[in-house]
């Protein structure tokens, strides 16, 4: 058996597809919808969590048989809260322009429901390698999504990714715009982010038909 | 495992050492870590209100600061004045720029006379009059360094934001939105009248400098919509101190 044994590699590669957190858990919806409109923000979104959730869900692993069970989401959320404070702290003070960044994500993170989600479903009951291993996986699920969505929103909305004017400049009409292309200032907005998760659900469940409830 | 960890006895205990224990984690981070931030924060101030006079190392399409080891010598060199003015008192103080522009608006509405710090800054023999502002966007504060000649016509602004959305409010701070403001006229006709984020507006390349307009962006109107009052509410208290320039 090598580092990682077969269960360990379903942990982490189930959340990408089959369970993943925000198409099948319905996990983090709320972050998905906000913070999708440019694909750089999706990213840093994405890596604060992987961040966040690989180490919460090994501390809360390790207090698993202590945490009294009549507070237990109390003190998830203290972990996670205290946890996202050092860190933006730390950056203050050392990346400053780093936490910058992601001082705007830093509120998002800690009411993110796929992290309390992931502590109250996984890592109480199992053990801190398992958790972490399910932590990294779930994340990477829920990037993977975040990323898809936010690529077509900035993309159709804005005309643009990461930034860059893919698609020629609107105002100049170069590009695709000059043969009467227009952005679509309405993929900038939070239902579409609903529908965009909503396309890509319909896909995935048509291509899994074991993903179907009856 | 036993069910010890379900009395109540157990279950208080656990929380107060809990909130002890994480308590004292966070107040020694936050006391340990002050002084670096303060001065990151202070570095930051610096490095803002140069921005705005056009003090940075912008590539073709994004805002960059100077360095943070270059600003504070820099900020002596182009800074060449820093008021505080306060009614119809001026006065000079070299840490004008530390003033904290929200408690100043907080004592001002509780009848204190407010004291605005504006700086005054030199480049290539042009003079800049740099106003640092404060307003309210969706979801948490805004701010800005508004460098104006002494005509009030912006030359500079640097926007921020504590907590726009990402992708739509936050992008105050891009290039293309506070790029727009250079060369917009405060004034319009002799008064004061402000500059308004506007939307459906027929000048999106903003070539009309003196419609008092800059174009929005999609997605944040009520971000834009604070933007235009900050400047609207803040800048106004200025108007006075510029008259007394001509």
């Amino acid at each position: 058996m090598g580092l990682l044994s077969k269960k360990d590699v379903a942990l982490i590669k189930d959340p990408l597809a089959d369970n993943n957190p925000i198409t099948i858990q319905v996990l983090g919806i709320c972050s998905a919808l906000a913070i999708t409109a440019e694909l750089e923000a999706a990213i840093v979104m994405s890596v604060s969590v992987l961040f966040v959730l690989g180490i919460g869900n090994v501390v809360i692993s390790l207090m698993r048989n202590i945490i009294p069970s009549k507070i237990r989401i109390i003190v998830q959320l203290i972990v996670v809260a205290a946890l996202v404070i050092i860190v933006d702290q730390v950056l203050k003070a050392f990346a400053y322009e780093l936490s910058k960044t992601l001082s705007v994500f830093v509120g998002l993170i800690i009411t993110n429901c796929i992290i309390m989600g992931r502590f109250e479903a996984f890592a109480l009951a199992n053990g801190p390698w398992r958790s972490f291993l399910d932590g990294i996986g779930n994340s990477l699920g829920y990037g993977v999504i975040l990323i898809i969505v936010a690529f077509f929103r900035e993309l159709l909305g804005a005309g643009t990714l990461l930034g860059i004017k893919v698609l020629g400049d609107p105002i100049e009409k170069t590009g695709v715009y000059q043969y009467g292309y227009e952005n679509n200032g309405f993929m900038l907005l939070a239902p579409m982010a609903l529908v965009v998760v909503g396309i890509i659900i319909w896909i995935q469940r048509s291509r899994n038909k074991a993903l179907i409830e009856d | 495992m036993s069910k010890k960890t379900d009395s109540n006895i157990y279950t208080i205990l656990f929380a107060i050492i809990m909130v002890i224990v994480v308590g004292g984690v966070l107040a020694f981070t936050a006391s340990a870590l002050r002084p670096r931030i303060d001065n990151n924060e202070r570095l930051e101030k610096q490095q803002n209100i140069l921005y705005a006079m056009g003090v940075n190392a912008n590539d073709e399409s994004s805002a960059i600061f100077v360095s943070t080891d270059e600003a504070p010598e820099l900020f002596s060199k182009y800074i060449t004045k820093q008021l505080v003015i306060q009614g119809d008192d001026v006065t000079e103080d070299s840490e004008a720029y530390l003033i904290d522009v929200k408690k100043e608006q907080t004592s001002a509405k509780a009848g204190n006379k407010r004291r605005l710090p504006l700086f005054v800054g030199t480049k290539d023999g042009k003079t800049f009059y740099i106003a640092p502002i404060r307003g309210k966007g969706l979801w948490d504060a805004i701010w800005a360094y508004v460098a104006l000649d002494a005509n009030m016509v912006v030359q500079g602004a640097y926007f921020d934001h504590k907590g726009e959305t990402a992708g739509l409010g936050a992008n105050i701070k891009q290039r293309y939105f506070m790029d727009d403001f250079i060369g917009e006229d405060l004034m319009s006709n002799g008064s004061f009248k402000g500059i308004t984020v506007a939307k459906g507006n027929n000048d999106p390349k903003n070539i009309d400098k003196n419609d008092n307009e800059v174009d929005a962006i999609a997605g944040a109107t009520i971000t834009g919509d604070g933007v235009s009052a900050m400047l609207k509410s803040e800048l106004r208290q200025y108007v006075p101190y510029f008259k007394t320039l001509k």
